[in-house]
């Protein structure tokens, strides 16, 4: 579980978050969803500390991650995946030395035990052979894929989508959102995944939180979005053709 | 004051940069693969520009120092210290901070614009020690053997014009090169090579490492590291001669 409270993240005297409070659950992939510039990335990148929030506190489980030093944070961080905007694979290095950086780094496993995950993991987001490509030769659907399982290789407890189906046609975007939600519930993951996307929210959201201006604006579930009278949502939600010819069924 | 912010911001990355490594044997790796980088396939330009200044500096001091009063043989003492006390070591950094410097900051640049400096950081990798720390250490160690190689290869340089121009005597141009012999000379260029070395990586590291926005950031904070680095380097090429020599 991952809780927000009262988050502010104030940049060049604009408040980007103002006072959000959010809280995700285990096992679930939760969804936050807003317009371009409403501040969804910042809460993403503010949650997992790449942005120093101005006030509030983030607590993982029970622990007030805000509150803790670039050490201990270094070992929450350990028990993080996350999924980038445009995959941010290292240029320099395959597949697999991509994959295998975090092994190589923070455990003792030998070189066999590590391959052995790192050919797990390629096989379990369907990319078995892909170990000695570089990032560029590499599909976007692909990177995102090969992201995925950087961000799994160390069983991490919590999981961070940025925005995972950007720049993918409508089918990759599936494979990949189911791809998110088939690995949040084989391992029991706090998935938090940042979209604009009404395909995913109706795929693969079990919990939505919508920002709007910087604030939280509403709350719910999938099956809550479509009958909610929130003016800002339905102008978010039903400008996608998809919710409302969904809208229109109900 | 914007001077100072910036002297703190890369005092504080410094720190960063040098903080224990999580995993030794991974940073040996990556040392290796920055010598390669940064110093192996820089020996052909230092090679090149090394064997043609030697060449030409010695077809000056020929020009300037005729008179029969002079002995030729300080035409080859007077390249050899052209090319050690200076060139080898000064001229060579300036060169190697516009193809190093560069090419590390537009390196570290893009990771950062492209958000996989966030990615180390998420992994719970000290990314400033990752990215940097390697390359300063690989540059630190390999650049003064790219200092001797260039001091070499300029006084053959001067050997090789003496011999084909005519101009002296190549016995002489020996002669002279092993004339009044003082090893500190050697010292003093290798020490102020591996201080350079230090000022190049981690200046360029530091732009790149602190870029932001496009493209187009990443090239200003490429030229930013290059024309600082340059000043840097001439700074304490003064501060460094003064200590050593004076």
């Amino acid at each position: 579980m991952i809780r927000g409270e009262n988050i502010v993240k104030i940049f060049d005297g604009r408040r980007v978050l103002d006072d959000v409070s959010v809280k995700f659950d285990a096992g679930k992939t939760n969804l936050i969803i807003g317009r371009s510039g409403s501040g969804k990335t910042v809460l993403l990148k503010s949650l997992v500390g790449l942005h120093e929030i101005d006030e509030g506190n983030i607590y993982f489980d029970d622990l007030c991650y805000t509150q803790l030093g670039f050490k201990e944070r270094k070992v929450v961080r350990k028990d993080i995946g996350m999924i980038f905007q445009g995959g941010a694979l290292l240029d320099s290095s395959t597949v697999e030395d991509n994959i295998r950086l975090p092994l190589d780094l923070f455990t003792d496993q030998s070189f066999e035990e590590k391959m052995e995950r790192v050919n797990f993991c390629l096989k379990r987001v369907n990319l078995p052979n892909a170990n000695k490509l570089y990032p560029a030769e590499l599909s976007g659907g692909m990177i995102k894929r090969v992201a995925i399982a950087r961000a799994i290789v160390l069983n991490p407890k919590y999981l961070f989508c940025d925005e995972p189906n950007s720049g993918l046609d409508p089918m990759t975007s599936i494979v990949i959102d189911n791809l998110i939600k088939e690995i949040t519930e084989e391992y029991n993951i706090t998935t938090i995944v940042n979209t604009h996307d009404m395909n995913s929210v109706m795929e693969i959201g079990e919990k939505i939180i919508f920002i709007h201006e910087g604030k939280k604006w509403w709350e719910g579930t999938k099956h809550d979005i479509l009958q909610s009278d929130n003016r800002e949502l339905n102008d978010f939600v039903f400008a996608s053709a998809m919710a409302k010819r969904a809208k229109a069924n109900m | 004051m914007k001077f100072f912010e910036t002297l703190g911001r890369y005092c504080i990355l410094m720190g960063k940069v040098f903080a224990r490594p999580e995993k030794w044997s991974i940073y040996r790796n990556r040392i290796m693969v920055e010598m390669e980088a940064l110093g192996y396939n820089s020996i052909g330009i230092a090679a090149i520009i090394s064997i043609f200044m030697g060449a030409v500096v010695t077809l000056q001091m020929a020009i300037n120092l005729e008179s029969p009063f002079i002995p030729r043989s300080l035409i080859g003492y007077a390249t050899r210290e052209t090319m050690i006390l200076e060139f080898s070591s000064t001229v060579v950094s300036l060169i190697l901070a516009g193809k190093v410097g560069s090419n590390i900051a537009s390196e570290i640049g893009t990771m950062r614009i492209t958000e996989q400096i966030d990615a180390l950081e998420i992994m719970g990798v000290n990314s400033a020690c990752y990215l940097i720390m390697p390359k300063i250490v690989a540059t630190v160690l390999f650049f003064p053997l790219l200092s001797i190689l260039s001091m070499v290869i300029g006084v053959f340089g001067g050997w090789l014009v003496a011999g084909f121009t005519g101009i002296m005597m190549p016995d002489d141009y020996v002669d002279g090169l092993f004339y009044c012999f003082r090893i500190v000379s050697i010292v003093y260029s290798l020490v102020k090579i591996a201080v350079f070395a230090f000022l190049i990586t981690s200046i360029s590291g530091f732009y790149g490492y602190y870029a932001q926005g496009n493209s187009l950031e990443v090239g200003r904070a490429s030229t930013k590291a290059v024309v600082i680095s340059s000043i840097a380097i001439l700074i304490f090429n003064l501060i460094l001669t003064q200590l050593i020599l004076i």
